[in-house]
């Protein structure tokens, strides 16, 4: 065939107008299935109709949670042993003595927790006082916006989320959090858990963890764990319902919040 | 031709080589995989019957717990209803162990089979450990 360049290019342009037109019209797209899932497509193709997903009618409903700790409560070393077991308990979190260690709700001294609040001459109770850390489920969290894999993702109730299955564990939102929430499986963390909760997965080697608010109790309706274990010095609700429990704590009472000045918008709020 | 010995021989051994698989095979039953049902949870069952027809599930398990952890993990909704309305909790844990106990004797039939090495056991649990974990 005699076909020079001109022409191919002629014929190249003009089947590629035609493709791009018929993707915008729905064209090709009705015999190509364009934007059909496969799964769905599978479903189809096997005489299926394609089944639905529900949420739980339980479960609870929010646009931002947010936690509002009472340090004023926690006052013996129990009061903070209770609310770190129950989430070490129940997610299957491992305990590794090294700086590899796992931690998705743990204490730091108030000067490590505040660093910008220290001075000198600070009140001795609250200069040697533990506070309780965890994730701060921010509105706008850095981890999320540098993720490579779609993996951390924020929930349309606020929650940042895991989904460990896309985590590649490149480690970019351990960089992104500035207040150190995130831990890496360095290891295979099965053996260092004391006792494996089959509820709730372990995690795997090579991908990065952190606190998600239980958002698996919240799609059954219950609080989250640390929550419910510090009998009312942690208040959890919707931050942005005026007449949420946790609201209704902050607005009597004077609150701070870790590095507010980085514009996270933490939502994990302390009470000193 | 020349060294038609040589050829010929060579070509019989290459040939012999090549089909040695076969060969080797020869006269051995193909055991096909049989995942066993015999759990006690489905032993106590009246009607055995999955959350799908037993067909959909051979054919599309994978797709449909791909679909299930999208929905679960991503969009909290956590409840499956199936083609014939039945309502079921999407997870691996809650639901299909709950029936599908032996995992050996079940998944790996077909996985070893067909030689897949689905990564589910490196997180979720066994169902084999919570038996023995006491559970």
């Amino acid at each position: 065939m005699d076909i020079d360049k001109r022409k191919f290019l002629k014929v190249i342009g003009i089947t590629s107008a035609l493709w791009v037109g018929s993707r915008f019209t729905g064209g090709l797209s009705s015999v190509f299935g364009i934007g059909d899932t496969l799964d769905k497509k599978a479903l189809a193709d096997a005489g299926f109709e394609i089944s639905k997903t529900l949420p739980d009618p339980k479960a609870l409903i929010g646009k931002q949670w947010a936690v509002a700790i009472d340090l004023r409560q926690f006052k013996t070393p129990d009061d903070y042993k209770k609310c770190i077991n129950v989430c070490d308990k129940i997610h299957n979190i491992p305990d590794i003595h090294t700086k590899q260690d796992v931690k998705w709700i743990w204490e730091e001294p108030y000067d490590n927790a505040f660093p910008e609040q220290h001075n000198n001459y600070m009140e001795g109770q609250l200069k040697d006082k533990s506070v309780i850390l965890m994730c701060n489920q921010c509105e706008f969290p850095p981890c999320v916006r540098v993720c490579p894999t779609g993996a951390t993702f924020k929930r349309h109730d606020g929650i940042v989320m895991m989904d460990y299955h896309r985590c590649i564990g490149c480690r970019y939102c351990m960089a992104g959090c500035p207040y150190g929430s995130r831990s890496f499986n360095f290891r295979d963390p099965r053996p260092f858990i004391k006792k494996i909760d089959p509820d709730y997965p372990t995690r795997t080697k090579g991908v990065v963890e952190k606190c998600d608010f239980c958002a698996e109790r919240l799609d059954k309706g219950l609080m989250p764990a640390c929550v419910e274990a510090s009998k009312g010095a942690m208040v959890f609700g919707d931050i942005k319902d005026p007449n949420s429990d946790v609201r209704r704590i902050l607005s009597n009472n004077f609150s701070i919040r870790r590095k507010p000045e980085l514009g996270t918008q933490p939502n994990v709020f302390y009470i000193i | 031709m020349y060294n038609s010995g040589k050829i010929i021989t060579g070509l019989i051994i290459f040939v012999g080589l090549v089909t040695l698989p076969f060969w080797y095979s020869i006269g051995k039953a193909n055991i096909k995989p049989d995942p066993s049902l015999n759990t006690p949870v489905i032993n106590q069952m009246k009607v055995k019957h999955c959350i799908e027809s037993k067909q959909f599930m051979i054919d599309n398990h994978m797709e449909l717990l791909n679909e299930w952890r999208n929905a679960v993990v991503r969009d909290n909704k956590t409840i499956y209803v199936s083609t014939t309305g039945q309502y079921f909790t999407m997870s691996l844990e809650d639901t299909c162990f709950h029936c599908h106990s032996n995992e050996k004797q079940f998944c790996n039939q077909c996985h070893s089979y067909v030689n897949i090495q689905p990564y589910c056991w490196e997180c979720h649990v066994k169902p084999a450990e919570e038996i023995a974990n006491g559970h």
